[in-house]
């Protein structure tokens, strides 16, 4: 059965053990559209933004990317080849940057394309140094990353996902590991990919964020979709309980 | 205080004194016996390297023959007395057609008992690389080896070279089990040396001091290697 969406996820369940976190979740998203996804701690937002690229892989459902089945049931080698192919298509974005501290900025961006695309060093540098100005760092491009600001990792990792090219970018809480006053110069790098029409997903706590940014916004709660649609009608007219009860909390929590 | 130094000029002046004269003779003998030490111990330790290498790869392994290989192995070398294994290799080998002599005896015993302290140190030091740097590195496409050998182990080699030292540390240490299956190093020379001059005191000392000498070299180079692989 293929899928008509940029990306989609079919009756998407996931368990730990015992736990299930994820419950039947349908999901669409189109190419260039940002999605933002919301709701209380423990809901299953990273596990679902996890399962998109096989990281958490869904115990069952479908995900699929342009037509093309990202969670196949392969025997595991061709599972272990299929999968590093298709992650080179989805960039993902941590809460803890996940830059690798014995690289330099360059060589954080330039290892995988490098290393999966057979590229020259020549074209690897110019890549790297296009996705630093990009994000507004190439001046750091020799750093080491213990040597960079929190909001400078992110950025840094942010053109280190970019270099591969991705189809969609997936962020995990982006900017929730941030000082409050370097979120701001992530929010950009991040609204100015929205302007380019990147495809993204966006795990966030910031509601004002999400308002501005993102075509949907999609609530979730106890591992379901509890609503979903434009900002202006999710926040601003929300039909259930439970998506008027987080966010009152939240927006009062943000003083406004 | 006063009286701590009275008993300390007694006990000197009571002991007998020490010879210096044996100790100037004999000294020569006991530097050819410290590069046999060297020598043991260099090969110990490319010997353990390696076991440590293949035991924590095999320990790390998907594969659940590979992983019960790689704890047998731990828990049997770590679980006995390395003179034990010593003398199962050395006395006991040629009852199943191992034929070693001692020196080489000494270095193979020597350096899988290591190895197996090894493995547990490099796997310590591979697992403790904050899980977030496979998960960067999968996310971007690379596969698991290739995350491990650009990603992971360049962080974890830097991790391992402190308690790796402290492994080869006691190896050397360890090499002076090997006077007991004759092979003649530091330890075994003062054994040879106390049988015909009496001089047990002297012997020992003259050994140690060297011991010290060795263990201070190393433990300097390891601390200046580590500080080189600091990352910036
Ligand atoms: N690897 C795992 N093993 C077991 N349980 C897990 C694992 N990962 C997540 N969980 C559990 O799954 C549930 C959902 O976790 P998830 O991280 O998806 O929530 P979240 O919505 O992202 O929360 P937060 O806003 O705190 O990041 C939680 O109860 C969590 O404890
Ligand atoms: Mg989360």
């Amino acid at each position: 059965m293929r899928s008509s969406a940029f990306v989609e996820i079919k009756n998407a369940a996931k368990s730990f053990g015992t736990l299930q976190v994820l419950r039947d979740i349908n999901l669409s998203v189109e190419r260039g559209q940002i999605v933002a996804i919301i709701g209380p701690s423990g809901s299953g937002k990273s596990t679902l933004l996890r399962a998109i690229n096989e990281l958490d892989p869904l115990t069952s459902g479908e995900v699929w990317l342009e037509g093309v089945q990202i969670n196949r049931q392969l025997p595991p080698r061709q599972y272990e080849k299929h999968v590093n192919q298709v992650r080179q298509n989805i960039g993902m974005v941590f809460q803890h940057f996940n830059l690798f501290p014995h690289l330099t900025v360059r060589g954080n961006i330039t290892l995988a394309p490098r290393m999966l695309k057979g590229i020259s060093e020549a074209d690897a540098n110019a890549l790297a140094e296009e996705q630093l100005t990009k994000v507004g760092l190439l001046e750091k491009i020799d750093e080491y990353p213990s040597r960079l600001s929190g909001g400078q990792k992110q950025r840094v990792a942010i053109a280190r996902a970019l270099a591969m090219k991705p189809k969609v970018m997936l962020f995990d809480e982006a900017t929730s590991a941030l000082d409050p006053e370097l979120v701001e110069e992530v929010n950009q790098v991040m609204k100015q990919l929205a302007e380019e029409h990147m495809t993204m997903i966006i795990v966030t706590h910031e509601m004002d964020f999400a308002a501005s940014v993102c075509d949907r916004v999609i609530f979730m709660d106890g591992g379901v979709v509890v609503e979903e649609g434009p900002p202006s009608v999710l926040f601003k007219n929300p039909q259930e309980e439970r998506t008027r009860n987080f966010l009152r909390k939240h927006l009062a929590r943000n003083g406004d | 205080m006063s009286a701590l130094l009275v008993l300390a000029r007694k006990t000197i002046s009571k002991g007998p004194n020490m010879d210096i004269d044996l100790i100037l003779r004999v000294y020569p003998f006991f530097i050819e016996a410290a590069w046999v030490t060297i020598e043991l111990s260099v090969l110990t330790t490319i010997l353990g390297l390696t076991c440590g290498a293949l035991g924590a790869a095999a320990r790390l392994s998907r594969n659940v023959v590979l992983r019960a290989i790689g704890a047998v192995y731990v828990s049997v070398f770590r679980g006995t007395p390395a003179l034990i294994q010593l003398f199962i290799l050395y006395f006991g080998g040629p009852q199943i057609g191992i034929n070693l002599d001692a020196f080489d005896a000494g270095v193979i015993g020597l350096g899988v008992n290591i190895g197996a302290y090894m493995t547990e140190t490099m796997r310590g030091a591979i697992i403790s690389v904050n899980k977030g740097q496979t998960e960067a590195a999968r996310t971007l496409g690379m596969s698991r080896w290739e995350t491990m050998r650009k990603v992971v182990l360049p962080q974890a080699m830097r991790m391992m070279i402190r308690p790796l030292g402290v492994n080869i540390n006691a190896l050397i240490k360890g090499t002076a089990l090997v006077a007991a299956i004759s092979v003649v190093e530091l330890t075994y020379t003062a054994q040879r040396y106390i049988g015909s001059t009496y001089k047990p005191f002297e012997m020992f000392l003259l050994s140690g001091v060297l011991y010290m000498v060795i263990i201070y070299i190393v433990g300097h180079g390891i601390s200046w290697l580590d500080r080189k692989a600091r990352i910036v």
